[in-house]
Protein backbone atom coordinates (compact mmCIF):
# COMPACT_ATOMS: atom_id res chain seq x y z
CA UNK A 1 0.00 0.00 0.00
CA UNK A 2 1.22 3.29 -1.35
CA UNK A 3 0.75 5.73 1.94
CA UNK A 4 1.37 9.00 0.20
CA UNK A 5 -1.95 8.59 -1.96
CA UNK A 6 -5.48 8.03 -1.04
CA UNK A 7 -7.30 5.27 -2.87
CA UNK A 8 -8.42 7.89 -5.79
CA UNK A 9 -4.92 8.64 -6.38
CA UNK A 10 -4.56 11.81 -5.10
CA UNK A 11 -1.86 13.13 -2.99
CA UNK A 12 -2.61 12.76 0.65
CA UNK A 13 0.91 12.65 2.29
CA UNK A 14 4.49 13.60 0.65
CA UNK A 15 7.24 11.31 2.29
CA UNK A 16 9.25 10.29 -0.25
CA UNK A 17 9.35 10.35 -3.87
CA UNK A 18 10.64 6.89 -4.37
CA UNK A 19 7.76 5.50 -6.25
CA UNK A 20 5.74 8.41 -6.23
CA UNK A 21 3.97 8.75 -10.12
CA UNK A 22 5.42 10.72 -12.56
CA UNK A 23 2.47 12.57 -13.22
CA UNK A 24 2.00 13.65 -9.24
CA UNK A 25 4.90 15.05 -10.07
CA UNK A 26 4.41 16.95 -13.00
CA UNK A 27 0.96 18.17 -11.16
CA UNK A 28 3.13 19.71 -8.54
CA UNK A 29 5.66 20.70 -10.83
CA UNK A 30 2.57 22.75 -12.76
CA UNK A 31 1.03 23.42 -9.84
CA UNK A 32 3.97 25.61 -8.39
CA UNK A 33 4.19 27.29 -11.74
CA UNK A 34 0.64 28.98 -11.32
CA UNK A 35 1.88 29.95 -7.90
CA UNK A 36 5.17 31.44 -9.06
CA UNK A 37 3.45 35.16 -9.54
CA UNK A 38 1.69 35.22 -6.26
CA UNK A 39 4.60 36.50 -4.63
CA UNK A 40 4.72 39.36 -6.97
CA UNK A 41 1.26 40.52 -5.97
CA UNK A 42 -0.05 43.55 -4.17
CA UNK A 43 -1.36 41.01 -1.39
CA UNK A 44 1.17 37.81 -1.15
CA UNK A 45 -1.41 35.78 -0.35
CA UNK A 46 -4.31 33.66 -1.59
CA UNK A 47 -7.01 32.40 0.19
CA UNK A 48 -6.72 28.32 -0.29
CA UNK A 49 -5.83 27.42 2.96
CA UNK A 50 -7.95 29.90 4.92
CA UNK A 51 -8.51 28.29 8.68
CA UNK A 52 -6.24 25.95 8.18
CA UNK A 53 -3.31 25.18 10.70
CA UNK A 54 0.18 23.72 9.78
CA UNK A 55 3.04 23.02 12.40
CA UNK A 56 6.36 22.99 11.44
CA UNK A 57 7.77 20.26 13.63
CA UNK A 58 11.12 20.42 13.58
CA UNK A 59 13.32 18.06 15.69
CA UNK A 60 16.14 18.95 13.88
CA UNK A 61 17.46 22.37 13.65
CA UNK A 62 16.80 24.27 9.92
CA UNK A 63 16.56 27.88 8.90
CA UNK A 64 16.30 28.05 5.20
CA UNK A 65 13.38 24.65 4.85
CA UNK A 66 11.78 25.78 7.96
CA UNK A 67 11.51 29.39 6.85
CA UNK A 68 10.57 28.61 3.21
CA UNK A 69 7.50 26.14 4.45
CA UNK A 70 6.70 29.19 6.73
CA UNK A 71 5.79 31.24 3.97
CA UNK A 72 4.25 29.02 1.58
CA UNK A 73 2.14 28.21 4.06
CA UNK A 74 1.42 32.24 5.01
CA UNK A 75 1.15 32.71 1.01
CA UNK A 76 -1.54 30.27 1.23
CA UNK A 77 -3.41 31.75 4.51
CA UNK A 78 -2.86 29.09 6.29
CA UNK A 79 -1.88 29.76 10.33
CA UNK A 80 1.64 28.82 11.07
CA UNK A 81 3.20 27.03 14.26
CA UNK A 82 6.77 26.60 14.23
CA UNK A 83 7.99 23.74 17.16
CA UNK A 84 11.47 23.43 17.29
CA UNK A 85 11.48 20.79 19.31
CA UNK A 86 15.08 19.75 19.79
CA UNK A 87 15.28 22.55 22.92
CA UNK A 88 11.24 21.33 23.88
CA UNK A 89 9.44 18.56 25.09
CA UNK A 90 11.55 15.81 23.75
CA UNK A 91 14.82 17.61 26.04
CA UNK A 92 12.11 16.68 28.38
CA UNK A 93 11.38 12.97 27.35
CA UNK A 94 7.68 13.19 25.53
CA UNK A 95 7.86 10.92 23.20
CA UNK A 96 7.37 11.29 19.61
CA UNK A 97 3.45 10.42 19.27
CA UNK A 98 2.47 12.05 21.98
CA UNK A 99 3.92 15.24 20.90
CA UNK A 100 1.83 14.64 18.01
CA UNK A 101 -1.05 13.38 19.56
CA UNK A 102 -1.58 16.74 21.63
CA UNK A 103 -0.81 18.94 18.47
CA UNK A 104 -4.23 17.42 16.79
CA UNK A 105 -5.78 17.66 20.01
CA UNK A 106 -5.11 21.66 19.10
CA UNK A 107 -7.03 20.54 15.48
CA UNK A 108 -4.06 20.45 13.09
CA UNK A 109 -4.32 20.00 9.54
CA UNK A 110 -0.99 19.10 8.34
CA UNK A 111 2.58 18.46 10.10
CA UNK A 112 5.71 18.95 8.16
CA UNK A 113 8.46 17.21 9.82
CA UNK A 114 12.31 17.34 9.95
CA UNK A 115 13.95 14.46 12.21
CA UNK A 116 16.87 13.09 11.92
CA UNK A 117 15.94 9.28 12.22
CA UNK A 118 14.86 7.92 8.41
CA UNK A 119 11.53 6.98 8.69
CA UNK A 120 10.00 9.24 11.05
CA UNK A 121 7.45 11.00 8.63
CA UNK A 122 6.37 8.07 8.08
CA UNK A 123 6.04 7.11 11.79
CA UNK A 124 3.89 10.00 12.18
CA UNK A 125 1.74 9.93 8.58
CA UNK A 126 0.96 6.13 10.20
CA UNK A 127 0.12 7.58 13.14
CA UNK A 128 -2.56 10.63 12.32
CA UNK A 129 -6.10 10.52 11.89
CA UNK A 130 -7.21 10.22 8.12
CA UNK A 131 -7.86 14.30 7.57
CA UNK A 132 -4.43 15.43 8.65
CA UNK A 133 -1.61 15.31 6.04
CA UNK A 134 2.26 15.36 7.09
CA UNK A 135 4.98 16.61 4.71
CA UNK A 136 8.63 15.24 5.06
CA UNK A 137 10.92 17.81 5.46
CA UNK A 138 13.91 15.52 5.85
CA UNK A 139 14.20 12.38 7.55
CA UNK A 140 17.72 10.98 8.29
CA UNK A 141 20.04 9.91 5.25
CA UNK A 142 16.30 8.67 3.25
CA UNK A 143 14.63 11.59 1.93
CA UNK A 144 13.69 15.43 1.43
CA UNK A 145 10.97 15.11 -1.20
CA UNK A 146 10.76 18.82 -1.59
CA UNK A 147 13.82 19.54 -2.29
CA UNK A 148 14.30 16.97 -4.89
CA UNK A 149 10.79 18.85 -6.75
CA UNK A 150 12.45 22.33 -6.26
CA UNK A 151 15.25 21.59 -8.16
CA UNK A 152 13.27 19.37 -10.21
CA UNK A 153 11.44 22.71 -10.47
CA UNK A 154 14.70 24.54 -11.31
CA UNK A 155 15.82 22.41 -13.82
CA UNK A 156 12.63 22.48 -15.82
CA UNK A 157 12.76 26.33 -15.63
CA UNK A 158 16.09 26.44 -16.99
CA UNK A 159 16.45 23.27 -18.72
CA UNK A 160 13.05 23.26 -20.24
CA UNK A 161 12.67 19.41 -20.88
CA UNK A 162 14.36 15.77 -18.86
CA UNK A 163 14.31 14.14 -21.38
CA UNK A 164 17.69 15.30 -23.06
CA UNK A 165 19.76 16.30 -20.23
CA UNK A 166 23.02 14.47 -18.38
CA UNK A 167 22.80 15.96 -14.83
CA UNK A 168 25.25 14.85 -12.18
CA UNK A 169 25.13 15.01 -8.25
CA UNK A 170 28.64 15.66 -6.85
CA UNK A 171 29.82 14.69 -3.59
CA UNK A 172 28.61 13.25 -0.28
CA UNK A 173 25.98 10.98 -2.11
CA UNK A 174 26.30 8.25 1.09
CA UNK A 175 24.72 10.40 3.56
CA UNK A 176 22.42 12.81 1.69
CA UNK A 177 18.59 12.62 1.86
CA UNK A 178 18.78 15.64 -0.80
CA UNK A 179 20.86 13.67 -3.43
CA UNK A 180 18.44 10.64 -3.05
CA UNK A 181 14.94 12.66 -3.31
CA UNK A 182 16.71 14.05 -6.68
CA UNK A 183 17.85 11.07 -8.04
CA UNK A 184 14.37 9.07 -7.51
CA UNK A 185 12.86 12.64 -9.27
CA UNK A 186 15.42 12.97 -12.34
CA UNK A 187 14.83 9.39 -13.33
CA UNK A 188 10.75 9.31 -12.75
CA UNK A 189 11.25 12.52 -15.14
CA UNK A 190 12.91 10.23 -17.48
CA UNK A 191 16.33 12.00 -17.39
CA UNK A 192 18.51 9.48 -19.17
CA UNK A 193 21.67 10.01 -17.89
CA UNK A 194 22.21 10.64 -13.92
CA UNK A 195 25.63 10.61 -12.64
CA UNK A 196 26.88 10.58 -9.03
CA UNK A 197 30.78 11.89 -8.67
CA UNK A 198 32.42 11.49 -5.20
CA UNK A 199 35.27 9.69 -3.66
CA UNK A 200 34.20 6.30 -2.98
CA UNK A 201 34.08 6.50 0.48
CA UNK A 202 31.13 8.93 -0.11
CA UNK A 203 28.91 7.05 -2.94
CA UNK A 204 26.88 4.07 -1.64
CA UNK A 205 27.67 0.95 -2.26
CA UNK A 206 25.55 -0.59 -5.25
CA UNK A 207 24.67 3.09 -6.31
CA UNK A 208 24.36 1.64 -9.62
CA UNK A 209 21.10 0.03 -8.73
CA UNK A 210 19.37 3.32 -8.32
CA UNK A 211 19.78 4.19 -12.04
CA UNK A 212 23.17 6.41 -12.07
CA UNK A 213 26.43 6.20 -13.26
CA UNK A 214 29.29 6.17 -10.60
CA UNK A 215 32.36 8.34 -11.45
CA UNK A 216 35.15 9.28 -9.11
CA UNK A 217 36.55 11.74 -10.88
CA UNK A 218 35.39 15.51 -12.03
CA UNK A 219 37.17 15.57 -15.03
CA UNK A 220 35.18 12.25 -16.38
CA UNK A 221 31.88 12.85 -14.25
CA UNK A 222 31.59 16.75 -15.61
CA UNK A 223 31.84 16.07 -19.28
CA UNK A 224 28.80 17.06 -21.05
CA UNK A 225 27.03 17.51 -18.08
CA UNK A 226 23.07 19.99 -18.41
CA UNK A 227 23.31 20.05 -14.88
CA UNK A 228 25.81 20.18 -12.28
CA UNK A 229 24.39 19.72 -7.95
CA UNK A 230 26.64 20.14 -5.76
CA UNK A 231 26.32 18.49 -2.23
CA UNK A 232 26.98 20.10 1.29
CA UNK A 233 29.80 18.07 2.53
CA UNK A 234 29.10 17.38 6.54
CA UNK A 235 32.23 18.61 8.92
CA UNK A 236 31.40 15.55 10.85
CA UNK A 237 32.20 13.40 8.03
CA UNK A 238 35.98 14.62 8.29
CA UNK A 239 35.53 13.52 11.91
CA UNK A 240 34.74 10.24 10.97
CA UNK A 241 37.33 9.24 8.96
CA UNK A 242 36.13 9.20 5.42
CA UNK A 243 38.20 12.31 4.21
CA UNK A 244 41.76 13.48 5.07
CA UNK A 245 41.08 16.79 4.94
CA UNK A 246 38.37 19.74 3.39
CA UNK A 247 41.38 21.23 1.33
CA UNK A 248 42.45 17.70 -0.29
CA UNK A 249 38.35 17.36 -0.76
CA UNK A 250 38.18 20.85 -2.19
CA UNK A 251 41.24 19.79 -4.54
CA UNK A 252 39.35 16.95 -6.34
CA UNK A 253 35.87 17.57 -5.60
CA UNK A 254 35.21 21.29 -5.12
CA UNK A 255 33.99 22.51 -8.21
CA UNK A 256 35.92 25.35 -9.73
CA UNK A 257 36.03 27.57 -12.34
CA UNK A 258 37.96 24.86 -14.05
CA UNK A 259 36.41 22.09 -13.58
CA UNK A 260 33.17 23.60 -14.47
CA UNK A 261 34.36 24.43 -17.90
CA UNK A 262 34.17 20.70 -18.14
CA UNK A 263 30.76 20.80 -18.16
CA UNK A 264 28.30 22.22 -21.56
CA UNK A 265 29.19 26.34 -21.99
CA UNK A 266 25.50 26.81 -20.68
CA UNK A 267 25.00 24.24 -17.86
CA UNK A 268 23.94 25.36 -14.61
CA UNK A 269 25.15 24.97 -11.14
CA UNK A 270 22.35 24.00 -8.12
CA UNK A 271 23.25 23.65 -4.39
CA UNK A 272 20.70 22.60 -1.85
CA UNK A 273 22.62 25.16 0.66
CA UNK A 274 24.05 25.90 3.25
CA UNK A 275 27.08 26.19 1.26
CA UNK A 276 30.49 25.14 2.40
CA UNK A 277 32.62 27.44 0.15
CA UNK A 278 36.42 26.92 -0.17
CA UNK A 279 35.14 23.15 0.39
CA UNK A 280 32.36 21.91 -1.88
CA UNK A 281 32.03 24.83 -4.29
CA UNK A 282 34.45 27.70 -5.13
CA UNK A 283 33.12 31.07 -4.25
CA UNK A 284 33.48 32.30 -8.28
CA UNK A 285 30.96 29.35 -8.90
CA UNK A 286 28.70 29.96 -6.81
CA UNK A 287 28.47 33.56 -7.27
CA UNK A 288 29.17 33.27 -11.05
CA UNK A 289 26.74 33.66 -13.86
CA UNK A 290 25.83 29.58 -14.12
CA UNK A 291 24.72 29.77 -10.74
CA UNK A 292 20.95 29.26 -9.51
CA UNK A 293 21.76 28.73 -6.12
CA UNK A 294 19.59 31.55 -5.35
CA UNK A 295 16.59 31.07 -7.71
CA UNK A 296 16.29 27.24 -6.20
CA UNK A 297 15.55 29.21 -2.90
CA UNK A 298 12.58 31.30 -4.50
CA UNK A 299 11.38 28.23 -5.95
CA UNK A 300 11.42 26.61 -3.06
CA UNK A 301 8.47 28.43 -1.66
CA UNK A 302 6.57 28.04 -5.01
CA UNK A 303 6.94 24.43 -4.68
CA UNK A 304 5.75 23.86 -1.15
CA UNK A 305 2.50 25.87 -1.92
CA UNK A 306 1.74 23.82 -4.31
CA UNK A 307 2.56 20.61 -2.68
CA UNK A 308 0.48 22.00 0.44
CA UNK A 309 -2.44 23.04 -1.60
CA UNK A 310 -2.49 19.81 -3.30
CA UNK A 311 -2.47 18.53 0.26
CA UNK A 312 -5.22 20.11 1.65
CA UNK A 313 -7.94 20.55 -1.13
CA UNK A 314 -10.53 18.01 -1.11
CA UNK A 315 -9.10 15.98 1.48
CA UNK A 316 -11.08 13.30 2.62
CA UNK A 317 -12.64 14.33 5.83
CA UNK B 1 -32.90 19.77 -25.62
CA UNK B 2 -33.75 23.59 -26.45
CA UNK B 3 -34.70 23.98 -29.76
CA UNK B 4 -31.48 26.09 -31.01
CA UNK B 5 -29.46 28.56 -28.85
CA UNK B 6 -28.53 31.48 -30.49
CA UNK B 7 -25.36 31.70 -32.43
CA UNK B 8 -22.36 32.79 -29.83
CA UNK B 9 -20.65 35.21 -32.28
CA UNK B 10 -23.81 37.16 -32.66
CA UNK B 11 -24.29 37.33 -29.23
CA UNK B 12 -21.00 38.60 -28.66
CA UNK B 13 -21.61 41.20 -31.24
CA UNK B 14 -25.04 42.48 -29.53
CA UNK B 15 -22.62 42.11 -26.07
CA UNK B 16 -20.19 44.88 -27.40
CA UNK B 17 -23.45 47.20 -28.93
CA UNK B 18 -24.63 47.13 -25.95
CA UNK B 19 -21.22 48.03 -23.72
CA UNK B 20 -19.52 50.53 -26.14
CA UNK B 21 -21.41 53.54 -25.17
CA UNK B 22 -20.66 52.88 -22.13
CA UNK B 23 -16.92 52.45 -22.28
CA UNK B 24 -14.29 54.99 -20.82
CA UNK B 25 -10.71 55.24 -21.83
CA UNK B 26 -9.62 53.81 -19.26
CA UNK B 27 -11.45 50.53 -19.14
CA UNK B 28 -9.92 47.36 -18.29
CA UNK B 29 -11.25 43.99 -19.79
CA UNK B 30 -10.36 40.84 -17.76
CA UNK B 31 -11.50 37.49 -18.61
CA UNK B 32 -12.55 34.78 -16.84
CA UNK B 33 -10.56 31.72 -17.34
CA UNK B 34 -11.72 29.44 -19.93
CA UNK B 35 -14.76 30.14 -21.79
CA UNK B 36 -14.35 33.97 -20.17
CA UNK B 37 -11.12 34.72 -22.19
CA UNK B 38 -12.48 33.44 -25.28
CA UNK B 39 -15.22 36.06 -24.94
CA UNK B 40 -13.11 38.94 -23.54
CA UNK B 41 -10.86 38.89 -26.48
CA UNK B 42 -13.54 38.77 -28.95
CA UNK B 43 -15.01 42.07 -26.82
CA UNK B 44 -11.55 43.30 -26.65
CA UNK B 45 -11.09 43.64 -30.16
CA UNK B 46 -14.72 44.38 -31.30
CA UNK B 47 -14.66 47.49 -28.40
CA UNK B 48 -11.09 48.21 -29.82
CA UNK B 49 -9.90 48.70 -26.62
CA UNK B 50 -6.24 49.92 -26.44
CA UNK B 51 -5.06 48.46 -22.98
CA UNK B 52 -3.78 45.43 -22.89
CA UNK B 53 -6.77 42.38 -22.09
CA UNK B 54 -6.27 40.82 -18.54
CA UNK B 55 -7.08 36.76 -17.71
CA UNK B 56 -7.85 35.41 -14.51
CA UNK B 57 -7.80 32.02 -12.99
CA UNK B 58 -10.20 31.70 -10.24
CA UNK B 59 -8.86 28.23 -8.84
CA UNK B 60 -7.21 30.06 -5.58
CA UNK B 61 -9.94 31.77 -4.89
CA UNK B 62 -12.87 28.88 -5.32
CA UNK B 63 -15.12 27.90 -2.62
CA UNK B 64 -15.48 24.46 -2.91
CA UNK B 65 -11.72 23.89 -2.97
CA UNK B 66 -11.60 21.96 0.40
CA UNK B 67 -14.89 19.68 -0.82
CA UNK B 68 -12.85 19.50 -4.64
CA UNK B 69 -9.38 20.22 -4.52
CA UNK B 70 -7.15 22.13 -6.86
CA UNK B 71 -7.65 22.02 -10.56
CA UNK B 72 -5.14 20.27 -11.76
CA UNK B 73 -4.24 22.77 -14.78
CA UNK B 74 -4.53 25.99 -12.96
CA UNK B 75 -3.53 28.86 -15.36
CA UNK B 76 -1.35 31.80 -14.19
CA UNK B 77 -3.77 35.01 -13.71
CA UNK B 78 -2.24 37.83 -16.13
CA UNK B 79 -2.91 41.46 -15.36
CA UNK B 80 -0.38 43.65 -16.90
CA UNK B 81 -1.40 46.49 -15.41
CA UNK B 82 -1.79 48.62 -12.17
CA UNK B 83 -5.69 47.83 -11.46
CA UNK B 84 -5.81 50.64 -8.48
CA UNK B 85 -8.27 53.07 -9.07
CA UNK B 86 -9.63 52.01 -12.53
CA UNK B 87 -12.80 50.68 -14.36
CA UNK B 88 -12.83 46.94 -14.97
CA UNK B 89 -14.78 45.38 -17.09
CA UNK B 90 -15.27 41.63 -15.83
CA UNK B 91 -16.63 39.13 -18.59
CA UNK B 92 -16.92 35.22 -17.99
CA UNK B 93 -19.17 32.81 -20.39
CA UNK B 94 -22.19 31.81 -18.54
CA UNK B 95 -23.90 33.62 -15.31
CA UNK B 96 -24.92 30.71 -13.26
CA UNK B 97 -24.39 30.36 -9.53
CA UNK B 98 -22.08 33.65 -9.61
CA UNK B 99 -19.87 31.82 -6.76
CA UNK B 100 -17.40 32.20 -9.72
CA UNK B 101 -17.39 35.84 -9.86
CA UNK B 102 -17.38 36.53 -6.41
CA UNK B 103 -13.72 34.37 -6.74
CA UNK B 104 -12.82 36.97 -8.76
CA UNK B 105 -14.04 39.57 -7.38
CA UNK B 106 -12.23 38.61 -4.57
CA UNK B 107 -8.62 37.55 -6.74
CA UNK B 108 -9.25 41.59 -8.24
CA UNK B 109 -9.41 42.79 -4.66
CA UNK B 110 -6.00 41.16 -3.75
CA UNK B 111 -4.31 42.72 -7.08
CA UNK B 112 -5.31 46.38 -5.88
CA UNK B 113 -8.69 48.68 -5.43
CA UNK B 114 -10.89 49.08 -8.88
CA UNK B 115 -12.86 52.28 -8.33
CA UNK B 116 -15.23 50.35 -10.37
CA UNK B 117 -16.16 46.52 -11.59
CA UNK B 118 -18.84 45.87 -13.78
CA UNK B 119 -20.21 42.37 -15.28
CA UNK B 120 -20.48 41.41 -18.71
CA UNK B 121 -21.68 37.29 -19.41
CA UNK B 122 -22.30 36.15 -22.66
CA UNK B 123 -25.28 33.90 -21.34
CA UNK B 124 -26.99 34.52 -18.11
CA UNK B 125 -28.59 31.23 -17.41
CA UNK B 126 -30.40 32.20 -14.08
CA UNK B 127 -30.11 29.78 -10.81
CA UNK B 128 -28.35 32.56 -8.74
CA UNK B 129 -27.22 31.88 -5.48
CA UNK B 130 -25.16 34.70 -4.72
CA UNK B 131 -26.56 38.94 -4.99
CA UNK B 132 -24.25 38.86 -8.18
CA UNK B 133 -26.24 40.15 -11.58
CA UNK B 134 -24.61 40.99 -15.09
CA UNK B 135 -24.72 44.42 -15.80
CA UNK B 136 -24.57 43.03 -19.44
CA UNK B 137 -26.14 39.96 -20.99
CA UNK B 138 -26.33 38.89 -24.38
CA UNK B 139 -28.52 36.47 -23.34
CA UNK B 140 -31.09 35.73 -20.62
CA UNK B 141 -32.20 32.17 -20.57
CA UNK B 142 -33.71 30.14 -17.49
CA UNK B 143 -32.34 27.01 -18.03
CA UNK B 144 -33.33 24.22 -15.26
CA UNK B 145 -31.03 23.10 -12.71
CA UNK B 146 -30.11 19.56 -13.96
CA UNK B 147 -29.38 21.10 -17.44
CA UNK B 148 -25.71 22.84 -18.51
CA UNK B 149 -24.79 25.34 -21.06
CA UNK B 150 -21.21 25.24 -22.09
CA UNK B 151 -19.06 27.08 -24.47
CA UNK B 152 -16.56 25.95 -26.57
CA UNK B 153 -14.30 26.75 -28.85
CA UNK B 154 -13.39 24.97 -32.11
CA UNK B 155 -9.92 24.46 -33.78
CA UNK B 156 -10.37 27.67 -36.60
CA UNK B 157 -11.61 29.62 -32.78
CA UNK B 158 -15.23 29.38 -33.87
CA UNK B 159 -17.20 29.93 -30.50
CA UNK B 160 -20.64 27.73 -30.17
CA UNK B 161 -22.93 27.54 -27.75
CA UNK B 162 -24.91 24.05 -26.20
CA UNK B 163 -27.13 22.64 -23.75
CA UNK B 164 -26.85 19.48 -22.69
Amino acid sequence: MNLQLAEDGRLRHLLTLDGLPRAIITQILDTAESFMDVGEREVKKVPLLRGKSIFNLFFEPSTRTRTTFEIAAKRLSADVVNLNIATSSQTKGEAILDTVDNLAAMHADMFIVRHAQSGAAHFIARHVAPHISVVNAGDGRHAHPTQGLLDMFTIRRYKGEFHNLTVAIVGDVLHSRVARSQIHALTTLGVPEVRVIGPKTLLPAGVEQMGVRAFHDMEAGLAGCDVVIMLRLQNERMKGARLPSAQEYFKFFGLTPEKLALAKPDAIVMHPGPMNRGVEIASEVADGPQSVILPQVTYGIAVRMAVMAMLAGGATA
Amino acid sequence: MHASLPDANTLIARLADAIAPTLTPDTLIVGIHTGGVWVAERLHALLQCTKPLGTLDISFYRDDFSRIGLHPQVKPSNLPFDLEGRAILLVDDVLHTGRTVRAAMNELFDYGRPASIRLAVLVDRGGHELPIRPDFAGLTIAVPDHQNINLSRLDDGHLTLTLA
